[in-house]
């Protein structure tokens, strides 16, 4: 089975949540999970000088849902085997065995499985295995205003876009395998070594 | 009757569903900070049971910026999902015209609880909010009665139907209401808008047109664009302006944002971020003509070809003394010569980096200089529009491939039409500046010629009744909020109210009368593009109106019947979908777009809409750049005037002056008023909402709460932190939001997104985060347009009590 992956073009994603609300409308996922999540990366500061800045800060967004890892931490860490690779090649959850312990999401590094309180198990982006099998590209992808988003196999769109996976302050992916090609953002290497946050982390 | 309204009443079962899903998508969508009901599950079980239908349709036309295709998921009469435009190809001829977060969460506002349901009469004092169902046939015998009373004791100039887009289709929203009242002999008009008044006004001065844009396909060929306070990716502004932005970049353009904040697309669309000082553009422009002109980087065969004004050598007769624009650039008369230096210090630019993008324009030819309107709805609004113009004259990037005229910049080659609805002739003949509507109602008789009245000397007549529809401009959306509700809470002055809605706004709470007006998947419409594009949506009706809600089309209809103009107003019996059709059959087939197909077959083949692809696009001004003396611009001089007599002979040098201006705001951190109110307050247009609609949509709100954006230098000298609710105050007002502590805007700027629902306290604080609590009614010197973003404010931590 081949490994499914996003390609997200962090140069062009301007945080507009289209992807996210796409989500929500075809997942209908309530407030307390976010299966996309579109974080807003900030740092740099302001240098004043003669009434003039003379540096500037800089910001970008990462759109993130599961990266169907080729090693998912998260089917390790589950003691039910609930969490795990279904038979399409994407990591999903049987609802019936999830005794909604939260092992996987603290396992995963990417906050893809969210404990949701009315269902009373975790859940998790599918990839909308509905519209894959079918040929269809899941929900977000196909939201994206400006086409920052692209969903295949993991051999077309490394064919397509390369194979970066890294990006501050996503963690080491090494580990994991995610099935995820970036496209790095201009301040990319700048958030790197200035040590950017992520800005309203509680809301995410 | 209609067969919509046939359909609904017959339809107790239509009724009973949205109870349970309003219950349900209330639980799922609206109670802040409570746990959720698993309200998913519990609706895709309870639709499970229906056949699926999928229909294509324009998303629900608000004022946007943009006009997307939907795919609605239809079940037993419910809406069940909303995807967007799916169709095969997606290049940049014939893009796919993809929803934002605001279309893809329509559902929360479609099966809002608090949908307006029944007409409502008032019962407490004006403002109140304390209202009682009545049934239609009451609303109507009251609207009958009132209007028929205005126009007994006063006249139809006493009636007025105000601004406002919250429904926006061809056929939606105020234009049946205009329509009925030119029949009952007509209402005060208006002209302008909220959105560019500046920049409608003062792009003809240079340019004899408004349609100075080129199709934006064309962007692709540019080399070099400055988003000037411009920010497609949020404000969208023609669906995939922001797409077109990527897709040139992808080409090899270079592309530069200038904005006092770190916007969307200062992020995503430009190569580079550089802050300016809210309302000091005009200066920076001024400076990079300094620049050009100094340099030598000037187009000198377009400038003597084409304009007007440039130097004593080309000044319209009569004019052949007076100050030509390199006058004023250089400093040739007021001794002040425009330099980077100069403008270092009003716009908090370095020269250097003035210097710097003035050389990049004018040499990476061809180059596009795009304006936002954000900067235009301020104190001097016309004279950033002239300036940012002039730029692209000096440089000769007009009329070219590649190039952008600047302006309002509407498309060449044929724009959207945005309404087609035929609304007659209006037998009162006096327009309003748009923005002036409260000065009509205290001191209408007194308007003339200086206010901006046009069609008659004088009005002869105050405002006295006031028809809303689909409009918050009555309290949320026009400046100075404490000021329009003295004005509207007053039963004197404007003796009736009626507000026609989706829900009980901050606007509908001044209401006498509320008339419930449903949804436009709810009715039919027909949409085009939102300023660019070479579309027509159908919209058909989707599922039934709820409860007793009616389209404004029907709404209006009902009346004539009372006024005895049914036959008229209906075009002889023509229902919803009959002018739907009449709209794609003898409108637009007979104007825009001969060759699409007819209205059966368009709604027959489900395709939502009909796309005229774009391969060769128009440039606007090509011809008169070719020969200007045989295609001359509508123009005195037929040319491009960088000096305009009409703007001279008006002898207001100070405020109106003859060539593009950097003026002073009247409000700003340069004068005394920077003591007490030391930070500017802009107030942007904000993703999750279309100026105040979706602003209770919580599937948008959540993902972009209300907040007041502070830089982090300001918020630290205040203890503000991150989070922290602060309270924002002038002499005007004061409100009380929670606060973003961010580095993404520059130090001294406060933004406070505009749009957000007026929810006064006791003592009149504003905590629902709107801007217009601290706006000013003044209007600007010539466009008599909104100056919303010229505010200075003072900001604190709030502390309860």
């Amino acid at each position: 089975m081949p490994q499914y992956a996003f390609h997200i073009d962090t140069s062009a994603c301007s945080g507009c949540k289209a992807c996210q609300a796409a989500c929500r409308d075809k997942n209908n996922v309530g407030f307390d999970v976010k299966w996309r999540r579109v974080y807003e990366i900030e740092g740099g500061n302001w240098e004043q000088k003669d009434g003039v800045f003379t540096s500037l800060p800089f910001s970008y967004f990462i759109s993130l849902s599961c990266n169907n890892c080729g090693n998912p931490v998260c089917v390790k860490a589950c003691p039910t085997t609930a969490m795990h690779i279904g038979r399409n090649g994407i990591t999903v959850i049987d609802s019936k065995l999830c005794i909604g312990c939260k092992y996987c999401e603290w396992a995963c590094p990417y906050s893809a499985p969210q404990y949701d309180p009315t269902r009373k198990s975790m859940t998790k982006c599918d990839l909308c295995e509905d519209y894959v099998i079918t040929g269809k590209k899941p929900a977000c992808v196909d939201a994206c205003p400006v086409r920052a988003l692209d969903f295949g196999t993991y051999s077309e769109m490394s064919e397509k876009y390369g194979t970066e996976n890294e990006l501050h302050p996503l963690p080491d992916p090494v580990s994991y395998d995610p099935g995820m090609i970036i496209k790095p953002h201009r301040d990319a290497a700048r958030a790197k070594n200035e040590n950017a946050v992520v800005a309203d982390k509680k809301e995410i | 009757m209609n067969a919509v309204t046939e359909k609904t009443r017959g339809n107790s079962f239509s009724r009973r569903l949205f109870v349970k899903l309003s219950a349900l998508t209330g639980a799922l969508l609206l109670r802040k900070g409570k746990k959720s009901d698993d309200t998913a599950s519990v609706l895709s079980g309870y639709l499970a049971s229906g056949e699926e239908k999928i229909i294509r349709t324009g998303c629900p036309a608000h004022n946007c910026g943009g006009r997307c295709l939907l795919k609605v998921h239809v079940r037993d009469g419910i809406i069940t999902r909303i995807e967007t435009d799916d169709r095969p190809g997606d290049d940049v001829s014939d893009p796919r015209l993809r929803a934002c977060i605001r279309g893809r969460s329509y559902r929360a506002r479609q099966y809002h609880p608090d949908r307006l349901k029944y007409p409502l009469k008032r019962t407490g004092k004006r403002g109140e909010g304390k209202f009682e169902r009545i049934s239609w046939d009451e609303a109507y015998d009251i609207m009958h009665r009132e209007i028929s009373r205005v126009i007994r004791q006063y006249g139809n100039s006493a009636l007025f139907i105000p601004y406002g887009t919250g429904s926006y289709t061809n056929l939606n929203g105020r234009w049946p209401a205009v329509r009925l009242l030119n029949l009952l002999g007509g209402s005060l008009g208006y002209y302008n808008s909220y959105s560019w008044a500046c920049t409608n006004i003062a792009t003809p001065y240079v340019y004899g047109t408004l349609n100075t844009g080129n199709q934006r396909q064309d962007w692709l060929n540019s080399r070099y664009i400055i988003l000037w306070g411009w920010n497609p990716a949020e404000m969208i502004d023609g669906t995939n302006s922001a797409w077109f932005i990527k897709k040139a970049r992808e080409k090899g353009a270079k592309t530069v944002c200038i904005d006092p904040r770190m916007s969307m697309s200062a992020v995503a669309l430009a190569d580079e971020w550089i802050p300016i000082r809210p309302g000091t553009d005009a200066a920076m422009m001024s400076a990079m003509a300094w620049v050009i002109i100094s340099e030598k980087l000037t187009d000198d065969d377009f400038i003597r070809r084409c304009c007007s004004g440039y130097d004593s050598t080309q000044m319209p007769k009569g004019c052949e003394n007076e100050e030509s624009y390199k006058d004023y650039i250089l400093g040739t008369r007021d001794g002040i010569p425009k330099t980077p230096q100069w403008a270092e210090k009003i716009t908090a630019v370095p020269a250097a980096t003035i210097t710097r993008i003035a050389r990049e324009y004018a040499t990476l030819k061809p180059a596009v200089l795009y304006q936002g309107y954000g900067m235009q709805r301020r104190a001097y609004g016309e004279q950033v529009v002239r300036a940012g113009a002039a730029l692209s004259a000096i440089t000769g990037n007009i009329g070219i491939p590649g190039g952008w005229a600047s302006g309002l910049a509407s498309q060449a080659g044929g724009e959207p039409f945005w309404t087609t609805f035929p609304m007659g002739d209006n037998p009162v003949k006096a327009r309003i500046p748009v923005f002036l509507w409260t000065e009509a109602i205290i001191r209408g008789k007194e308007m003339g010629a200086a206010e901006g009245v046009r069609g008659a000397d004088r009005l002869d007549n105050n405002i006295k009744l006031i028809w809303s529809v689909a409009s918050n401009i009555l309290v949320n959306q026009h400046s100075n909020i404490n000021r329009t509700i003295k004005i509207i809470g007053d039963e004197k002055l404007v003796e009736f109210i009626a507000v026609q809605d989706n829900f009980l706004t901050p606007s509908a709470k001044y209401a006498d009368l509320v008339l419930p007006a449903c949804t436009q998947f709810e009715t039919w419409g027909v949409e085009d593009g939102w300023k660019y594009g070479e579309e027509v949506f159908l919209t058909p009706q989707i599922v039934d109106p709820p409860y007793e809600t009616k389209s404004d089309y029907r709404i209006c209809a009902d009346l004539a019947k009372r006024f005895g103009v049914w036959d008229e107003f209906t075009a002889g019996g023509k229902d919803e979908k009959a002018w739907a059709e009449w709209i794609i059959n003898e409108y637009y087939r007979k104007t825009r777009f001969p060759e699409m197909p007819k209205f059966k077959e368009l709604l027959e083949s489900n395709a939502g809409v009909y796309v005229r692809p774009v391969s060769e696009p128009v440039v606007a001004l090509a011809a008169f750049r070719k020969d200007p003396g045989k295609h001359p611009l509508s123009t005195p001089t037929g040319k491009i005037e960088l000096f305009s007599k009409p703007l001279f002979d008006m002898k207001q040098p100070g405020e109106i002056p003859a060539v593009p201006k950097y003026i002073t705001e009247w409000e700003s951190p340069f004068g005394s008023e920077a003591e007490k109110y030391p930070l500017q307050a802009i107030g942007h247009h904000y993703m999750p909402r279309v100026h105040s609609t979706h602003d209770n949509n919580e599937m948008t709100m959540n993902a972009f709460p209300q907040k007041v954006y502070i830089n982090e230098t300001d918020a630290g000298k205040r203890n503000i932190r991150n989070g922290d609710m602060v309270r924002v105050w002038n002499d005007r007002g004061a409100l009380v939001a929670k606060c973003k502590v961010t580095s993404k805007i520059l130090p001294g700027v406060i933004d406070i997104p505009q749009g957000a629902w007026y929810n006064p306290g006791e003592d009149g604080t504003d905590f629902g985060g709107n801007i217009n609590i601290l706006t000013t009614e003044r209007w600007t010197p010539l466009a008599k347009g909104n100056p919303q973003h010229t505010i200075m404010v003072q900001v604190e931590k709030y502390r309860k009590g």
